[in-house]
């Protein structure tokens, strides 16, 4: 188990009790992305080809940054994604990551992100795989549903 | 059914465990792959993979003109959540109070 090389495409799913258009708002609001994205701070105008960076919230500088390269609101968002948060991160390329929203019976929605282009990236592909974007995903649920950032 | 009982139902027999096994050590799979290391017909597999695909624990994405099959943790980890955390915590707890409660008494 510990011997496997991290996926060079890893797709994430979850169905969340909420509307796209408040999915779409978790997932683009840094008032939300503080409360479950490792304590970020995303800053983009979702314009293509400008910054998708996720800032630290005291201000120290930049965790991971990115550009958008595609987004349909509320139920397609495509962002490259380059980590910075060690030095052997920060020397791998960009990988892509897509964010996807479908609506559900009884006001569900399926939320789901697919991380790729990850070929070059094996240390990125190891640090999102794992905890990394399942946490993200079940806090995001958590959040949405019950108002709440999870517990530690 | 509840979502918990998809993934427990998915999750209770060995031929999916297997398939989910498989997706673990490498993803993104055809089904003429995961085919290939079963002792089943097409049409067993295919039987599995949509108990899976039901339970959400496999996401079939298209590159191409393949069908790729997806392992999806998601699921396990928000079972894992409920039903798993809950009681351990709470046994780890209970010792650690009766740790207390003995090391006060001595």
């Amino acid at each position: 188990m510990t011997t496997m090389t991290a996926q060079t495409t890893q797709v994430y799913q979850v169905f969340v009790k909420a509307s796209p258009e408040a999915i779409w708002e978790a997932i683009t609001k840094p008032e939300f992305t503080r409360r479950y994205f490792y304590g970020t701070a995303l800053a983009t105008t979702l314009e293509p080809g400008t910054a998708f960076d996720f800032h630290y919230a005291d201000g120290s500088g930049l965790a991971v940054e990115g550009s958008v390269v595609e987004s349909d609101p509320p139920r397609r968002l495509v962002h490259t994604w380059h980590a910075l948060y060690t030095p052997e991160l920060a020397a791998e390329p960009h990988s892509r990551v897509t964010w996807e929203i479908e609506p559900q019976e009884e006001g569900y929605s399926l939320l789901t992100v697919a991380h790729d282009r990850l070929e070059s990236s094996p240390k990125t592909a190891e640090g999102v795989s794992g905890t990394g974007w399942m946490y993200v995903l079940s806090a995001l649920k958590t959040l949405l549903e019950t108002g709440r950032p999870l517990a530690d | 059914m509840t979502d918990d009982d998809r993934v427990f139902k998915a999750l209770a027999d060995p031929t999916r465990r297997f398939l989910l096994d498989r997706l673990f050590a490498r993803d993104g799979r055809t089904l003429t792959e995961l085919e290939s290391e079963l002792e089943m017909t097409r049409f067993g597999v295919m039987k599995h993979l949509r108990v899976l695909e039901d339970a959400n624990l496999v996401v079939t994405r298209r590159e191409g003109r393949e069908k790729l099959h997806f392992l999806n943790p998601v699921p396990i980890r928000l079972l894992h959540d409920r039903w798993i955390d809950k009681y351990t915590e709470r046994r780890v707890s209970a010792l650690a109070d009766l740790k207390n409660e003995l090391e006060e008494t001595a």
